[in-house]
């Protein structure tokens, strides 16, 4: 089979971007989208043009890298998968497909299809985590944790950070993001001392990294490589609610009597 | 030569690391912060080194080339994490993980590393469940476990088909706490190329910046490498396309040694190359051999036939036949062997006949299918969208591929290498798996150097250096070593010749995997010796890179770590020629069990079987370079001696 490809070419983060297209050399349907480029890329640099700059790692859907936005859907035409795992047998020969980089204020363009989502680990640096030095921790088996609500915590943990709820929403609202990471901790009893500082914290740099907000248009669970279910947003904007409630912590003076 | 010391403790193996700790020298509060560390690297054992290191009161440093500290290549461990916790009662102990991996490394690994780690995966377990690890449970909400290759206890925790991902955001939060508190200073993007030593010690690092091509020099009191194994030398492999040798190549020609760089792993249970354009081999965790049953036809007429249309009686199940005690679950090099082997006797299945089934009728009959999803869902899906072919009705296809480097970078007891100053950690290392790694223990060996080893162990070093008078990054050293960093870089730009970097690495690639790959023979290494120094050759004289330094420039970055690996492949090819023996994941055709020996008369082993020379190789080859590619390396060596476990034939029968 053969396609072609209509793909979002841009210098670097200050220069404006353009479409341009490219046939693709003969191709195997068992391909990967992404070994799909590889091949066209080669056939680009043979030719002295430069290669389509984009995103991967893993190749099997965990490291979150991979980030193309598929003829208009991020990660292609499937439910629940990555980019990477996007097979050319999903497409016709003699498609045309449009290929572009994950869109958000918040994601800066550093190249092609090449995009910068440090704003989401600044979210985590604000608070996804629970407080545990090293060396501190009680027995594992000490606090048994229902099947259930581990479960249901590691249904939230598998989110991949790869930003796909964000390009995938008209307001670029990272909500699922954090709701994902606020839930997984905060269900677990590990997670209870720190969960409504947490949340604050979280959705505080979500705001000043410049996301938008939720109007629950569901567009971001359609397109989670896991399949992470909006009741987590839900979740999340209770707890939230309740840690407004609850205020900031008093200061409690230190020392004693010592 | 270099000196070689493993600075192993004296005293009863048991008691060695308590002791160890005991009578290590501290480093006061206030000075700690005195002390600059950089860590490079962010999977498992960067990041929770990084972490703890910071909780200390060090300040650290962190360098990844990912955008993101979450993204290292640790994410993709699927199976799952050891710990000699006991919770099944089924009589496991310290003592029997540390005979199991040191029986399981051919007994080829260092005594002292493997029991210390053996001790410290108790308190790995508890510290990621505290982080909030979402591993799998029983209905009584205590933890569940399952069983790997190489043992005959339950002993592995996990998440689901990602375990590798839950450690490493357990790991991540961590570091992200320390970011976030201004304790840990993080660089992405950000890739190592040299290091710096002045005088003798490590003392910096030479980064590019990879969005801007910015070259900057970073110095430190001490340097910890946590970059990851280097088996993308065989261009496809179950590893990260980015994953790469890079950093510890460099170290090495800096002069740090090069522990066993031929031992490394095939796994047996990865999907079949489908074709020429193929990236990537991807996994199928070996948890798949706790339910699945391996087999092959009995007659070589059957492999093309439907395997349903096969009927039992014709099946060959050759690892239940031929390892009777351990079936399924044999350690992954034997696995391994034995899957090339009846794909050599023309009894392999597939397009290519280079597969074997993972059949999970059985499994899905005596469990129901809905159990076996929940155990294996994601697996199956995961085969499901690379093959088009539904395992729940039709055995999976697998064949063994590249998954993992036993050696590295050489490290004595402290993880320091020859080069004072200089930390070693997690898959860059050579220290603790011997010549063949069993499943679940890379990421244990991760945790524990990061979380609990180093931290302990690099005061040590610390306390030998004045704080507060590590060198400027003005020193002649740094302006060496960003010269020299900054020549590659012109050289690969300036080089302009006809052929793409990629295409050298695919050549690589084969006569790796042609050469030193599931079987090696002396004319094949000298063959593939010749045709790697050709090819890099032709590298220097032919090889194409587009686009600037200045830049976001992907070609730029690839040509370099090729260039690395078409060095270490011949590296590589030495070893294994200069290692006239088989052990582990390293095998010598001319050195197998055949019919005549008593081992295989008793019933030991299989004639096929790795046969070890202990008398001649019961030793860490541990190579340091001579200071040109063109120049043989020089061969140290760390005699291994084995006190506590008797070295004997290894028997999974
Ligand atoms: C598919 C797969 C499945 C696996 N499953 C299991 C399993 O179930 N159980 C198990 O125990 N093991 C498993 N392993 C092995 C295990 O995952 C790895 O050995 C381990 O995670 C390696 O961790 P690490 O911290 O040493 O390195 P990595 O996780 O590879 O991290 C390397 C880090 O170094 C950085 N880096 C590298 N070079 C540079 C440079 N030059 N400059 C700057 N930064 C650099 C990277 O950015 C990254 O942060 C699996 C491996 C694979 C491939
Ligand atoms: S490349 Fe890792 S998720 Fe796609």
């Amino acid at each position: 089979m053969k396609v072609k490809l209509k793909v979002w070419r841009q210098k670097d983060r200050n220069s404006p971007g353009e479409f341009k297209t490219y046939e693709s050399p003969a191709l195997n349907e068992n391909m990967s989208f992404l070994e799909m480029l590889d091949v066209v890329n080669e056939e680009l640099a043979n030719k002295g043009e430069e290669p389509i700059a984009f995103d991967h790692d893993c190749r099997e859907g965990i490291c979150g890298t991979c980030s193309c936005v598929i003829n208009g859907k991020p990660h292609g035409p499937h439910r629940g998968v990555a980019t990477c795992q996007t097979y050319m047998r999903s497409f016709k020969d003699g498609d045309t497909i449009v290929v572009e980089p994950f869109r958000a204020k918040a994601f800066p363009i550093i190249k092609d299809l090449v995009v910068d989502r440090k704003a989401l680990d600044r979210i985590q640096f604000a608070g996804g985590f629970i407080s545990v030095r090293t060396g501190s921790a009680p027995d594992a088996n000490s606090i048994p944790v229902p099947k259930e609500n581990a479960d249901l915590a590691m249904d939230a943990a598998q989110c991949i950070q790869c930003g796909a709820c964000v390009a995938a929403c008209k307001n670029a609202s990272a909500m699922l993001f954090v709701a994902a990471k606020v839930s997984h901790l905060g269900l677990l009893p590990q997670g209870q001392p720190e969960r409504y500082k947490r949340v604050k914290a979280m959705v505080a740099q979500m705001d000043a990294e410049g996301f938008g907000a939720c109007t629950v248009t569901g567009s971001c669970e359609a397109v989670c490589p896991k399949e992470i279910s909006l009741d987590f947003i839900a979740r999340m904007n209770r707890d939230y609610a309740v840690a407004l409630l609850k205020g900031d912590p008093k200061p409690i003076s230190g020392g004693g009597a010592g | 030569m270099a000196t070689l010391n493993s600075n192993v403790p004296s005293g009863p193996i048991a008691q060695k690391w308590e002791q160890y700790k005991f009578n290590t020298k501290l480093i006061n509060p206030a000075n700690k912060r005195k002390y600059k560390i950089i860590v490079v690297g962010a999977g498992l054992a960067g990041s929770s080194a990084a972490a703890t290191l910071a909780e200390l009161g060090y300040e650290v440093h962190n360098f990844v080339f990912h955008d993101s500290p979450r993204r290292a290549h640790s994410v993709a461990a699927q199976g799952g994490i050891n710990a000699a916790k006991n919770y099944q009662n089924d009589g496991d102990s310290v003592r029997r993980l540390f005979y199991d991996t040191i029986k399981g490394g051919d007994f080829r690994a260092r005594e002292a590393n493997v029991h210390r780690l053996a001790e410290v995966s108790v308190n790995i377990i508890d510290q990621c469940v505290a982080q909030g690890v979402p591993f799998a449970r029983e209905y009584g909400g205590l933890l569940d476990n399952r069983s790997f290759g190489g043992a005959q206890v339950s002993r592995t925790f996990y998440a689901r088909g990602q375990t590798g991902q839950q450690l490493l955001l357990g790991a991540y939060s961590a570091l992200a706490k320390m970011i976030g508190a201004g304790a840990v200073k993080s660089y992405t993007h950000a890739e190592m190329l040299d290091l710096v030593v002045v005088d003798g010690h490590a003392k910096g690092i030479i980064v590019r910046n990879l969005q801007t091509g910015e070259i900057t020099r970073h110095n430190a009191d001490a340097v910890v490498l946590a970059t990851g194994g280097y088996g993308n030398v065989y261009n496809l492999s179950t590893y990260a396309r980015g994953s790469n040798a890079t950093a510890i190549w460099r170290a090495y020609k800096r002069g740090a040694c090069f522990g066993n760089p031929c031992y490394t792993q095939i796994h047996p249970t990865c999907i079949p190359v489908s074709g020429d354009y193929q990236s990537k081999l991807t996994l199928m965790s070996e948890s798949l051999r706790n339910d699945g049953r391996v087999w092959v036809p009995k007659k070589k007429e059957d492999c093309k036939k439907r395997p349903q249309d096969i009927p039992e009686e014709d099946r060959d199940y050759y690892l239940e036949r031929m390892y009777s005690a351990f079936g399924n679950l044999a350690p992954r090099d034997i696995a391994s062997r034995a899957a090339k082997m009846v794909c050599d006797e023309g009894r392999g299945i597939g397009e290519t006949g280079l597969g074997v089934y993972l059949d999970f009728a059985d499994a899905i009959q005596r469990l129901g299918e809905s159990k076996v999803r929940e155990r294996y869902g994601n697996l199956f899906a995961m085969y499901h969208e690379i093959t088009n072919e539904d395992a729940y009705r039709t055995p999976m296809r697998i064949y063994p591929a590249v998954h993992y480097t036993m050696g590295g970078l050489w490290v004595d007891y402290n993880l320091m290498s020859n080069l004072p100053g200089l930390f070693v950690l997690g898959e860059a290392n050579f220290s603790d798996h011997g010549a063949n790694r069993l499943g679940a223990s890379a990421l244990m060996q991760g945790l524990s150097d990061g979380y609990f080893v180093l931290p302990a162990t690099i005061s040590g070093y610390l306390a030998s250096q004045n704080p507060g008078k590590r060198p400027k990054t003005d020193h002649e050293s740094f302006k060496e070593a960003e010269e020299n960093v900054q020549n590659i870089t012109k050289k690969l730009l300036n080089n302009k010749g006809k052929r793409t970097p990629a295409s050298f690495h695919k050549q690589l690639g084969k006569i790796m995997w042609e050469y030193c790959g599931m079987a090696r023979n002396k004319a094949g290494l000298e063959k593939g010796i010749k045709e790697i120094a050709a090819l890099r050759e032709e590298y220097w004289k032919n090889v194409n890179v587009l686009g600037g330094a200045g830049e976001w420039n992907q070609q730029l970055e690839n040509a370099g770590r090729i260039a690395d690996f078409l060095e270490l492949g011949e590296l590589m090819c030495r070893d294994a020629l200069h290692r006239e023996e088989s052990c582990g994941g390293h095998f010598r055709e001319e050195y197998q069990y055949t019919k005549d020996d008593p081992e295989v008369q008793q019933g030991l082993v299989n004639p096929g079987d790795v046969k070890r020379r202990d008398d001649a190789f019961a030793y860490v080859a541990a190579w340091e370079y001579a200071g040109s590619v063109d120049k043989a390396p020089i061969l140290n060596k760390e005699p291994l001696v084995y006190e506590e476990v008797h070295m004997s034939t290894r028997s999974y029968k």
